[in-house]
């Protein structure tokens, strides 16, 4: 049972956008980590990806989507999570939630992930819950966001916590 | 030019610095794999919800009426 979470380190998007955000040297002293990422993109593509460590190789998710009112599962690799895209309201922001059990440890490693894209208006927008595996058991040291397509925008922030077993 | 900013955790330095042409590679066959991934489950989607919706014509029955039916 989690019983501190800490906060490891925080990125605000600046002015020209970023392709990537990447947390490296992330310290193995904790039990897990919890990423949550407030995002809009500069394109169309409602997705980011999420990786390890430098490669999307061994690194999937099963996930149950609704795409603005299609509701369905499907697999997916590397995983990803929705994001605010350039067409939905503007100044809007999508949520989401990356949560990595036993980071560190020698086994492969478990994430889930629930994500909204935001719309604030009457029409749906994108929510995404994923179960996902990087089948890879190197303790992690760097996770890295990439919109599927365009660039995170200026005020898209990532905060990465540590979660302490009691 | 594609910005990439990585924060490290260690020294809580943060660098922003341009994609390698080999970061940009992998990145382009990542996103156009995601994407693919996405086009093709709202395609899978899209394509069961119009055969439900037929079937049910042809049947002459509501949704409700076939869960009761299934149930």
């Amino acid at each position: 049972m989690a019983t501190t979470f800490t906060k490891i380190a925080s990125v605000a998007v600046g002015a020209g956008g970023a392709g990537t955000i990447a947390f490296s040297s992330i310290p193995s002293t904790y039990t897990d980590l919890v990423l949550k990422v407030s995002a809009r993109t500069s394109a169309t593509s409602p997705e980011m990806t999420i990786t390890f460590n430098g490669t999307s190789a061994s690194n999937t998710d099963r996930l149950l989507y609704n795409y603005a009112g299609t509701i369905g599962s499907n697999t997916s690799s590397p995983m990803r999570a929705s994001v605010d895209i350039s067409t939905q309201t503007a100044s809007a922001f999508g949520n989401a939630d990356i949560y990595v059990a036993n980071y560190a440890g020698a086994t492969n490693k478990s994430v889930s992930i629930e994500a909204v894209a935001e719309s604030n208006s009457t029409t749906d927008a994108y929510q995404y819950l994923n179960a996902g595996l990087w089948s890879n058991t190197a303790a992690i040291t760097t996770v890295t966001l990439t919109p599927v397509s365009g660039t995170f925008v200026q005020y898209s922030t990532a905060t990465l916590y540590g979660i302490s077993k009691s | 030019m594609t910005t990439a900013i990585e924060i490290n955790c260690e020294t809580g330095e943060v660098i922003e610095r341009p994609l390698t042409a080999d970061e940009l590679k992998a990145n382009e066959a990542a996103q156009a794999k995601a994407e693919a991934d996405r086009l093709a489950a709202e395609a899978e989607a899209e394509a069961k919800a119009e055969a439900k919706a037929a079937l049910l014509a042809k049947l002459g029955i509501t949704a409700d009426e076939a869960a009761l039916l299934l149930g």
